[in-house]
C-alpha cells in the first residue's frame, strides 16, 4: 500500500508550534508543580516551629541581590536580541553580564546561609522553619545552579566563535528557562521575606 | 515493500551475534523498540507484582493462617501495590504511548528519541532499585528487607523511628528515579503530538487515542512533580534531620497525604485516560462504525483532566478534615462521574446498530465497560464521606480500586496487545487461545473481586495479615482467594499465546482488520523509518478514505 495515495486533496496548512518550546514550557509546567508544593508546604508551617529562632528575628531581605537576579532577565533579553541582530560580539557581552548578575545572586544566597548557619544557629534540622527555609531556597538555588551552568557552556561556545544567528533558538529556549528561574525568586521572595516574616 | 535490515524482524531472520542484538537493543533509539522495551519490562513485572497479590491472597485464603509472617505480610503488600502501579500499569501505558503515537499521527519518531530512550532506562532503573531493597535495604549486612510502609507510605511510618534500615530509602529512590523517567517521557509525548503530525491532521482529526495521550501527558507532568517534591522532602527529613513531617516537630503527617494524594488521584486518570484510549480505538474498528461523538469525547477526556486535579482528599475523608472541605470533594468527585458517564455512553452508542465482532480485543472492550461502569458506581457510593467514614480501608475500597485497574485498565491492556499484536510483530495470534484467556480471565476476576464487596460490607479492613474465624469473612475469603488461580491460569495462556503466535502465527500483512488509522497503512511491523513518505490526510480515518474513495469521511466531517 502506497502512504503517498492517502492525500485525496491539498492539506489545509496548519501552524505548528516548535518541539523544542513545547518540551521547555511543559518542563516549566512540571518544575512549577514542584515549586507549588515546596511553597505550600513553607506557607502553611509559618509559626508552626515549636523552637527558635523565628524568621523575624534572622531573616533580612537580600533586596540588591534579588535585583541583580531580575535585572538577569533584562540582559539575557538583549543578548537574544543582538543575536537576532547578527551582533556575535554584543550577544557575548550581554550574555557574560547575565552570567555575572546570576553569580553575585548566588553569592548572596552562599553569604546569608553562611550567616544563618553559622552566626545565627540556624541548620535544615533546628526547626520547621530551618527545613521549609533551606528546603525552598535551596530549591531554587540548585535551579540557578543548573541554569549558570547551561549559560556557562553558550558562553564558552560563544567565545569560540561557534554561537551564530542560526542558534538563536537554542538560545530562546535557554532564556525562556532563566526566566522561569527568575519568576520563581519572585514568588519564592514574597513568600519568604514578606509574607512569612 | 523492502524492510531496511535494521527492522526486527529482518534481524531475527539471519544469524547474527547474540551480542550484536543486545547492543542494538540496549543502545536503540527507536520508538518502536523502545515501546517493545517498556511492555517486555511491563510484563515481567506484572509476573512479579502477581506472584506476590498471589502470596496475599493465599494468606487470607483461611482465618489464622500461617503461610507468611505479619511482616512479610507488610511487605508484599507495599510491593504489590507499587510494582503494578508504578512498574506494570505505566511503562505499559508508555509502551503503547510510544508504539503508536508517531504511527497514528504519522511521523518517522518521537519528538525526543534520546529523551525517550533516557527516559525508558532510568525507569527501568527504578525498578532495579525497589527490588534491590530485597537483598541491600539492611545496608548489605543482614538477609534485607523490602519497604512495608504500604505503596502511599503514610507520614510517621516513614521516619527513621519507625523505618529502620533503608528499606523506605529504597521505596522513594525507586519512585523518584522513575518519576524523572515518566515526566521525560510525557515531555515527548506532548511535544510529539502538538508538533509531529502530518500534513492535514489538525488537532480535531488526530485519532481519539492521540487526544487521550495528550490529556495524560499534561496529567502526568502536572501529577507526578507534586510527588517528586514530596519524596524530596521525604529524603530531608530522612537523611538531612528535616522536620517535614516529624509530628514532634511540629510537623504535619496529614499534609504528607495530601501532597501524596495531589499525586495520587490524577494518577489514576493517568492510568484509566490511555485504558479509555484503547477502548476507543478497538471498539469503533470491531463496530464497523466511526467513534460516536468524537468531539464530546474529546471534551469530556480535557473535562476529566481539569476534575481529576480536584478530587485528591476523597482519600481522606476518615482523617477528619472538616465539613467544607469534606463538602468541596464529594461534590467535585461526583462531578467527575459525569464526562466519564459520557464516555460511556459514547462507547455503547458507537456499537449501538453496528456490525460487531467479538475477536479478542472487543471481548476484552465489552467487558471493560461493563466492569468499568460497576467500577464508577462503587465510585459514587465511596465518594459520598458518610458512607466513607463507615468503609474506608476496608475490603470494598480495596475491591473497587482493583474493579477500576483491573476490570478497567488491565482489560482495556489485554485488548489493546491482541490489538497491535499483529502491527508489532507481523503474526496473528491464536483467536482461540485469547478467547480462552478472555473467559478464564473474565470468571477469575469477577470471583475475585465482586465477592471481595462483601467481607468489605461486613467490616473487615485492608492490610491485615490475618484474622478470626466466625466473622461471616471466611467462604468469602476463600471464593476471593480461588478466583486467584483462574486468573494465574489466564495470564499463563496469555504468555503461551504471545511466544506461540511470535513464532507460529499465520502472517498478518499490514491491515488485518480493516481498520482505519495511519498505523495499519505501513507493513508489519512497520520499517525503522515508518513511513516511506509523509503522508496527508484529510479526514479522522485516513484508510477509510483510501479505501471508500467515492465515499470519503472529508465529505462529511466539516459539517459536523
Amino acid at each position: 500500500m502506497n502512504a503517498t495515495s492517502i492525500m485525496l486533496r491539498q492539506p489545509v496548512a496548519e501552524q505548528v508550534p516548535s518541539r523544542g518550546r513545547v518540551a521547555m514550557v511543559s518542563l516549566i509546567g512540571a518544575e512549577s508543580a514542584i515549586f507549588t508544593i515546596f511553597v505550600v508546604a513553607y506557607i502553611f508551617y509559618i509559626g508552626k516551629s515549636l523552637s527558635g529562632p523565628a524568621p523575624q528575628d534572622v531573616l533580612k531581605a537580600p533586596v540588591l541581590y534579588s535585583i541583580c537576579l531580575l535585572s538577569s532577565s533584562v540582559t539575557i533579553h538583549f543578548a537574544g536580541k543582538a543575536l537576532r541582530q547578527g551582533k556575535a560580539a554584543v550577544f557575548s557581552r550581554w550574555w557574560f553580564a547575565t552570567i555575572t548578575l546570576g553569580a553575585i545572586f548566588l553569592f548572596g544566597t552562599a553569604r546569608e546561609w553562611q550567616r544563618l548557619i553559622y552566626h545565627e544557629g540556624l541548620t535544615i534540622s533546628t526547626n520547621l522553619f530551618g527545613t521549609t527555609y533551606f528546603s525552598l531556597v535551596g530549591l531554587h538555588a540548585f535551579h540557578v545552579i543548573v541554569g549558570l551552568l547551561c549559560l556557562t557552556l553558550v558562553l564558552i561556545f560563544a567565545v569560540l566563535g561557534h554561537v551564530e544567528p542560526k542558534h538563536e533558538y537554542q538560545v530562546e529556549l535557554l532564556s525562556l528557562y532563566w526566566h522561569f528561574v527568575d519568576t520563581v525568586w519572585v514568588v519564592v521572595f514574597t513568600v519568604v521575606y514578606i509574607v512569612g516574616r | 515493500m523492502s524492510t531496511n535490515s535494521t527492522t526486527w524482524s529482518a534481524a531475527a531472520g539471519e544469524p547474527r551475534a547474540i551480542v550484536d542484538l543486545i547492543h542494538e537493543w540496549v543502545t536503540t533509539v527507536d520508538h518502536k523498540r523502545l515501546g517493545l522495551l517498556y511492555i517486555a519490562y511491563a510484563l515481567v513485572f506484572l509476573i512479579v507484582g502477581g506472584i506476590e497479590a498471589t502470596v496475599l491472597r493465599l494468606q487470607l485464603i483461611r482465618p489464622h493462617n500461617n503461610l507468611v509472617s505479619p511482616q512479610v505480610f507488610n511487605r508484599m503488600f507495599t510491593m504489590h501495590g507499587t510494582t503494578m502501579i508504578f512498574f506494570v500499569v505505566m511503562p505499559m501505558l508508555f509502551g503503547f504511548a510510544n508504539y503508536l503515537i508517531p504511527l497514528m499521527i504519522g511521523a518517522r519518531d518521537m519528538a525526543f528519541p534520546r529523551l525517550n530512550a533516557f527516559s525508558f532506562w532510568v525507569t527501568a532503573f527504578g525498578g532495579l532499585l525497589l527490588y534491590f531493597s530485597l537483598v541491600g535495604a539492611n545496608g548489605l549486612y543482614g538477609a534485607g528487607n523490602a519497604p512495608d510502609v504500604g505503596w502511599f507510605a503514610y507520614a510517621p511510618l516513614t521516619s527513621q523511628t519507625f523505618s529502620l534500615g533503608h528499606s523506605t530509602d529504597f521505596w522513594i529512590l525507586a519512585l523518584l528515579v522513575s518519576g524523572f523517567g515518566s515526566i521525560g517521557t510525557a515531555i515527548n509525548i506532548l511535544a510529539t503530538i502538538l508538533c509531529m503530525r502530518c500534513p492535514g491532521m489538525s488537532l480535531g482529526k488526530m485519532p481519539l487515542f492521540a487526544w487521550l495521550y495528550l490529556v495524560t501527558a499534561a496529567l502526568v507532568v502536572l501529577a507526578i512533580s507534586p510527588l517528586t517534591a514530596a519524596q524530596i522532602m521525604l529524603l530531608v527529613d530522612r537523611y538531612l534531620g528535616g522536620h517535614f513531617f516529624d509530628t514532634q516537630a511540629g510537623g504535619s503527617a496529614v499534609i504528607w497525604m495530601h501532597f501524596f494524594w495531589i499525586f495520587g488521584h490524577p494518577e489514576v486518570y493517568v492510568l484509566v485516560l490511555p485504558a479509555f484510549a484503547f477502548a476507543s480505538e478497538i471498539i469503533p474498528v470491531f463496530s464497523r462504525k466511526p467513534i460516536f461523538g468524537y468531539s464530546v469525547m474529546v471534551a469530556a477526556t480535557v473535562a476529566i483532566g481539569f476534575i481529576s486535579m480536584s478530587v485528591w482528599a476523597h482519600h481522606m475523608f476518615t482523617v477528619g478534615m472538616g465539613a467544607g472541605a469534606n463538602t468541596f470533594f464529594v461534590l467535585s468527585t461526583m462531578a467527575i462521574a459525569v464526562p466519564t458517564g459520557i464516555k460511556i455512553f459514547n462507547w455503547l452508542a458507537t456499537m449501538w446498530g453496528g456490525k460487531i465482532e467479538f475477536k479478542t480485543p472487543m471481548l476484552f472492550c465489552v467487558g471493560f465497560l461493563f466492569q468499568f461502569l460497576i467500577a464508577g458506581l462503587t465510585g459514587i457510593m465511596l465518594s459520598c464521606a458518610p458512607f466513607d467514614w463507615q468503609l474506608g480501608n476496608s475490603y470494598f475500597v480495596v475491591a473497587h480500586f482493583h474493579y477500576v485497574i483491573v476490570g478497567g485498565i488491565l482489560f482495556t491492556t489485554f485488548a489493546a496487545m491482541y490489538y497491535w499484536f499483529p502491527k508489532m510483530t507481523g503474526r496473528m495470534y491464536s483467536e482461540r487461545l485469547g478467547q480462552l484467556h478472555f473467559w478464564l480471565f473474565l470468571i477469575g476476576f469477577h470471583l475475585t473481586f465482586d465477592f471481595m464487596h462483601i467481607p468489605g460490607l461486613l467490616g473487615m479492613p485492608r492490610r491485615i495479615y490475618t484474622y478470626e474465624p466466625g466473622r461471616g469473612w471466611d467462604s468469602w475469603n476463600l471464593i476471593v482467594t480461588v478466583g486467584v488461580f483462574f486468573q494465574a491460569a489466564a495470564i499463563l495462556v496469555l504468555f503461551v499465546n504471545l511466544l506461540w503466535s511470535y513464532s507460529r502465527g499465520a502472517h498478518a500483512g499490514g491491515d488485518p482488520w480493516d481498520a482505519w488509522t495511519l498505523e495499519w497503512s505501513v507493513p508489519s511491523p512497520p520499517p525503522t523509518y515508518n513511513f516511506a513518505s509523509i503522508p496527508t490526510i484529510r479526514s479522522r480515518r485516513p484508510l477509510w478514505d483510501l479505501k471508500h474513495l467515492d465515499d470519503p469521511d472529508w465529505m462529511y466531517e466539516g459539517t459536523r
